[in-house]
């Protein structure tokens, strides 16, 4: 299958920002596929691991953050255990992610970024994950109020999810974390 | 054997079964936990994919409160003992990572503190043939596939969990409790894990996948180690029948669980009533068992 890329202004693509945020050098790749053929999504989405590395050496711009399989990548590290040249594509998938973020990229299916953001926001208010209220606030975002629900009232009844948030974490030190790496980040 | 005992954020919500199954068979097995106070999330799968240092510096919030109780850390969560582990590698092999996150937390953290699921703890540190002897009942010949998943396995150079393609640590528990730990091929394979509500049509087929290997190699029930895969695999049976008109009707079991039934506890202390798919097939399987 050919591989085609849309070239833009800067030489190396994206692929210098990818090893500025992940260090990692993708470089060695010999595109033998395995991380393909292991990884769990790539039969179900657009592109694959080893097309993005090609991709990405190759000089490809920002067309490549639009890749559905940025978002489907499940994080599951099949690809990276089993590279004969142990290139941590696990960790170039979330230099894409954020990369994605910066450029406003193309929102993906199922909005992984809103559901991330939503998350986060649990953990920093409440210094733990609040379930329940993320995927109230996930539901909201994405108007998708009908799928799932019926696994609400179940899992409810089987006190299977929290009904309120937690409250015995040190939320001192994770409004900590959260404010200094944001000011890092802004900088 | 005292360790320092962090529950996760799912341990609270959607993984209560896994958390009180936990702690009603750790005493029993001669394991003291302490909770480090002020716990915190480890960052799970959100934070790495946002922020590099975020997620580094969540879980090293937590490493530090355990260092401070001069103890090793033992998890029960595949996510919590993936993202400890990983911090623990980048704090320890880059010293600029290091440098960041001391800043971060406003105190510097070396890496040090073990991180061990609670699984690793009962073969490596009590020993097969000790927790034998704490049995009380018999899986008798249950045929369970344990399913590991990605997160306890992978990367196998920071997770360094058993083996990383064919762990056997749950089947030799299982063998050890009288019930045949499954030789089948997808005991690695990933569930979706994260996906689960945003793009659930693809956790649907991973599921199915795993659940309909489980049942082709003659599994009565599938025993797991990780909140999100227990939940992923229970929940979404029901749509899978949905989808493919397919009724599986696989329990989903904790490995604590099933140590805590071989030490005769109850379903309500292990929290077996909060299981999606009902295990009582599989609890009718082993009664019979020990009556006869």
């Amino acid at each position: 299958m050919p591989i085609r890329i849309k070239k833009e202004a800067v030489p190396e693509g994206i692929s210098r920002r990818v090893k500025e945020i992940s260090g990692i050098d993708i470089n060695g790749c010999l595109q033998c596929k395995k991380c393909t053929n292991g990884c769990p999504v790539s039969g179900y989405t657009a592109s694959s691991p080893a097309e993005i590395i090609k991709k990405l050496q190759l000089g490809a711009g920002k067309e490549l953050l639009d890749s559905e399989i940025i978002w489907t990548c499940v994080s599951c590290s099949t690809c990276y255990s089993r590279c004969p040249m142990e290139i941590n594509m696990a960790q170039v998938m979330d230099a894409l992610r954020v990369l994605a973020e910066e450029t406003g990229a193309a929102t993906p299916d199922g909005n992984m970024p809103l559901m991330n953001k939503i998350l986060l926001g649990t953990i920093k208010t409440f210094g733990r994950t609040y379930d329940l209220g993320a995927m109230a606030l996930y539901k909201a975002g994405t108007a998708s109020y009908m799928k799932d629900m019926d696994k609400v009232p179940m899992i409810l009844k089987k006190g299977k999810i929290a009904l309120l948030p937690s409250q015995g974490a040190d939320k001192k030190m994770v409004k900590q974390i959260f404010n200094h790496l944001e000011k890092a980040r802004k900088k | 054997m005292k360790y320092a005992y962090f529950p996760g954020c799912s341990a609270e919500s959607t993984a209560r079964d896994l958390y009180l199954s936990t702690l009603a068979i750790a005493p029993v097995l001669g394991i003291e936990f302490v909770e480090p106070k002020g716990w915190s999330c480890c960052g799970t799968t959100m934070a790495h994919q946002v922020d590099h240092d975020l997620s580094v510096s969540l879980a090293a919030a937590n490493l530090l409160k355990v260092k401070d109780m001069g103890l090793n850390m033992v998890v029960s969560c595949a996510s919590c003992y993936s993202r400890m582990k990983i911090a623990n590698h980048e704090i320890s092999t880059h010293p600029k990572t290091r440098e960041k996150i001391a800043a971060t937390l406003g105190r510097d953290y070396d890496g040090s503190v073990k991180v061990r699921h609670f699984v690793e703890i009962i073969l490596e540190d009590m020993g097969l043939a000790a927790f034998k002897k704490a049995l009380t009942h018999s899986l008798q010949g249950l045929k369970v596939a344990s399913y590991y998943g990605c997160l306890l396995v992978r990367p196998p150079e920071i997770a360094s969990f058993d083996d990383p393609e064919n762990p056997v640590y749950m089947d030799r528990l299982i063998h050890a409790m009288g019930g045949v730990g499954l030789d089948w091929p997808h005991k690695v394979e990933c569930c979706g894990g994260s996906l689960t509500l945003t793009r659930s049509d693809l956790v649907i087929k991973l599921s199915e996948a795993i659940i309909a290997m489980a049942k082709d190699a003659g599994a009565q029930c599938i025993a797991v180690a990780c909140p999100m895969c227990q939940i992923n695999l229970d929940m979404r049976q029901a749509n899978i029948l949905k989808a493919t008109g397919k009724r599986y009707n696989m329990p989903i079991i904790y490995i604590t669980q099933l140590m805590g039934l071989c030490l005769g506890m109850s379903e309500q202390v292990l929290g077996l009533n909060k299981l999606i798919i009902s295990p009582q097939e599989t609890l009718n399987f082993i009664q019979s068992s020990i009556r006869s």
